[in-house]
């Protein structure tokens, strides 16, 4: 039932109590003067939001329900497109083009293959940073020499910008490259499909995976040693502890982790645009999109929307796990 | 249940990921040509408008015009050094039909999208400008709808490098440079490399595997004719060349700097690639070809090959003010003296046959005659209003067929399916 959630600052939204009592009213107001203050100083800001997030997100929506200008064959100038109803969305989810199969060598041919290939980097890299992120957490939490040391040289990939980092895999991957020269191989890297994939892969995992270890010691941190200790005390293996005491209670830190990395990466662009240029199957949908706003704004407009519904879905599961287990967590009787 | 507390947040999420990827903003099209015709006849200062100046060419021209003309003075706005930036930053422009930019300076294969749109103004009747001393190819790609819309002001063309000291005399067609790749195995390096990946480099080079066989991927009308005899001959040729070995494995993976290093090291015997190579592999002190290799014009069928055409236009905006002026500004660009300082201080292309013999420019660039045959063979890329899609469809298609992924034929009635797609039928 809703109305169990506890109160928070939304008391401003139900001021009116049913017996009123002297003392009690003062306090009422003033809750209610500090809300409109409140909601007073927090005006720039949402109108903020709203002009440069709210707008944008309208505007591509608005968009994708435009055709695109197209060439008039006889003046051969471009005219503007009008109203196109669903044709955008036509196009992308059932890979059409003018009423056939968009053929290979089109933006609208790569759809579904974008898609897949997004939630299998989404999926793969998510899991390897995961369990890199966790292992270098438990290094980091530990009490040893040189500890912030290791903590700040663990950063260095995460501050790298993520065109640089694509750069320098980029040459390191090359077939004259650092990597089939300490490996003694001649892999294509780029040039063919899974090695493409694996070298994508590889250089996201490297780089992100310090931001999950981050957000991982964070949550382990909040562990207080005790509890450990009598766990300890009863005779708990290593194991145990870890499967019993740490992940219980890292869990919503490392879903929260989870979910950042998720849905960061499922609009993963600069990567594989820089090392691979999308080729053998290594297009995401952001590289997708902006593929085809070079080709047609209302179009891209109308992909960009798909983009973003895949990722709301996504977050929506997320969230709504994450919040379930938070509740259950924080109340731990009542509601299931 | 509350649904509502989950969908926040995930709205939140998603909302920002959204946001990156709708800042594109816009929509296209506008058929105007332009202002009245008090633009054509305006005179007074105007803007002009090109990428980064990396090796300070443009600014002597300008303030050097500027002396000359006080009145009708020359401001130069710097865009960034990438081209697609370059490429959006026009757009925002002409979409707002700014009259901020009057010229500007747009890259070959930009000129037909920009004309179709209506964004630039026609260089004919009281606009028009003498082309006749200009490289014919160049002209050809500035020119939309048979009507020229830009004027030509740097070229660009592939050539040869080639290994001199194993291969004397350099090959005249390809299937002689092939017959020459027994060199190149007995002497452990690659034979022939140009650029494959699967980027802009690679629509070039099917594009003079096609174009150099006769084949056209789109016809004076902007028909996609792609699907012919010749084409499969041409791009046949490429993937042949990969699948024995003639064109080494690792070449799918090449730009032009990989290339270039590859050819450095000494690892091939012959690059396609353009001019500016020649003055690094003289130089540079990693190279370990500086005196042993030459260039020629590209193999072709019998004769020299068909190359790609690089290099950028002058166009005028059709917004601006002052197209009197601007006209006056492109005519001083393609003026001898301009150009040849281009040559020397910016290693330009000229866009002028003449100054491709001048002794004085030849002492400086000695692959100006080399250029010259090049240029005088080259076919534009597709011009096409299309051109994003138009260079997607060659690219996908033709890096299947040298991979083997795809037959020549089936590559090229794909190509062709994704030209029409494209718009081009």
């Amino acid at each position: 039932m809703s109305t169990e959630v506890p109160a928070r600052s939304e008391a401003t939204a139900t001021p009116t109590a049913p017996h009123r009592m002297p003392g009690r009213e003062s306090a009422d107001r003033k809750q209610v003067t500090q809300g409109r203050w409140a909601s007073m100083l927090l005006l720039p800001t949402l109108v903020l939001l709203a002009v440069v997030i709210v707008y944008p997100v309208i505007n591509a929506v608005t968009m994708s329900f435009q055709k695109d200008a197209g060439l008039n064959p006889v003046t051969g100038f471009f005219e503007q497109g009008g109203f196109a109803g669903i044709d955008n969305y036509v196009h992308w989810l059932g890979q059409q083009c003018n009423g056939q199969a968009c053929p290979p060598g089109t933006l609208g041919s790569e759809f579904w293959s974008a898609m897949g290939t997004t939630f299998f980097f989404t999926i793969v890299t998510v899991i390897l940073e995961t369990v890199l992120g966790f292992w270098m957490a438990i290094i980091m939490a530990r009490t040893f020499r040189g500890r912030s040391a290791i903590r700040a040289a663990v950063l260095v990939p995460w501050s790298i910008p993520t065109a640089v980092t694509a750069k320098l895999f980029f040459f390191m991957f090359a077939f004259e490259g650092i990597i089939n020269k300490l490996l003694g191989t001649q892999i294509l890297w780029t040039g063919s499909e899974w090695p493409a994939r694996w070298a994508i892969i590889i250089s996201d995992v490297w780089k992100t995976t310090p931001f999950m270890a981050l957000l991982i010691l964070a949550g382990l941190q909040l562990i207080p040693d005790e509890v450990y200790e009598a766990a300890k005390v009863d005779g708990a293996s290593a194991w145990q502890r870890f499967t019993q005491i740490t992940l219980p209670l890292v869990k919503p830190a490392l879903m929260v982790a989870i979910l950042f990395r998720t849905l960061d990466v499922l609009r993963m662009y600069d990567l594989p645009a820089i090392m691979t240029g999308g080729a053998n199957n290594t297009t995401t949908l952001s590289i997708l999109v902006v593929d085809q706003i070079r080709e047609g704004f209302n179009s891209a407009g109308a992909v960009s929307t798909i983009t973003f519904l895949t990722v709301f879905l996504v977050a929506f599961i997320f969230v709504r796990f994450l919040g379930a287990n938070a509740v259950g967590a924080a109340t731990s009787s009542g509601k299931k | 249940m509350n649904t509502r507390k989950y969908l926040l947040p995930a709205a939140v999420a998603g909302v920002l990921a959204i946001s990156l990827s709708a800042c594109g903003g816009g929509g296209g099209g506008g058929t105007s040509t332009g202002g009245g015709d008090a633009s054509l006849d305006g005179r007074g200062p105007i803007t002009y408008v090109q990428g980064k100046d990396n090796s300070n060419v443009i600014r002597p021209t300008i303030d050097k015009w500027n002396a000359a003309h006080p009145d009708q003075k020359v401001t130069l706005k710097e865009q960034s050094d990438q081209a697609d930036q370059q490429h959006e930053d026009l757009v925002q422009h002409f979409q707002a039909k700014s009259t901020e930019y009057d010229v500007v300076s747009v890259d070959v294969v930009w000129s037909a999208e920009f004309a179709a749109k209506g964004y630039l103004q026609p260089l004919k009747d009281k606009m028009a400008l003498d082309t006749a001393a200009l490289l014919p190819a160049t002209v050809k790609a500035a020119t939309y709808n048979s009507t020229l819309y830009a004027a030509p002001v740097s070229s660009d063309g592939g050539i040869l490098y080639y290994r001199k000291d194993l291969v004397p005399t350099p090959p005249k067609t390809w299937d002689e440079m092939m017959g020459m790749c027994s060199v190149a195995k007995s002497n452990n390096i690659g034979c022939y490399a140009g650029q494959f990946q699967k980027y802009e480099g690679l629509t070039v080079n099917a594009a003079e595997a096609i174009n150099t066989f006769g084949g056209k991927i789109v016809d004076d009308s902007g028909k996609a004719t792609v699907n012919s005899a010749e084409a499969k001959t041409g791009l046949g040729k490429l993937a042949e060349a990969f699948k024995n070995g003639n064109i080494p494995a690792e070449a799918i993976t090449f730009q032009e700097e990989q290339g270039r290093q590859a050819f450095e090291d000494g690892k091939l015997l012959f690059l396609r690639n353009w001019p500016y190579v020649y003055n690094l592999a003289k130089t540079d002190g990693s190279s370990k070809v500086k005196d042993t290799f030459g260039i020629a014009p590209l193999p072709g069928q019998s004769g020299p090959g068909a190359s790609s055409l690089g290099g950028h236009s002058a166009a005028i905006s059709a917004f601006s003010k002052n197209k009197a002026t601007a006209l006056d500004f492109l005519k001083f660009l393609t003026d001898p003296e301009q150009q040849k300082f281009f040559a020397t201080q910016g290693s330009l292309a000229p866009v002028l046959s003449s100054l491709y013999t001048d002794p004085a420019l030849v002492a400086k660039l000695p692959y100006l005659p080399v250029l010259l045959t090049s240029i005088q063979n080259a076919v534009p890329r597709p011009v096409t209003p299309f051109y994003p899609a138009v260079t997607k469809a060659i690219e996908d298609n033709s890096y299947a067929a040298i991979k083997g992924e795809k037959s020549v034929d089936q590559a090229l009635t794909d190509m062709q399916a994704a030209l029409q797609a494209a718009g081009a039928k």
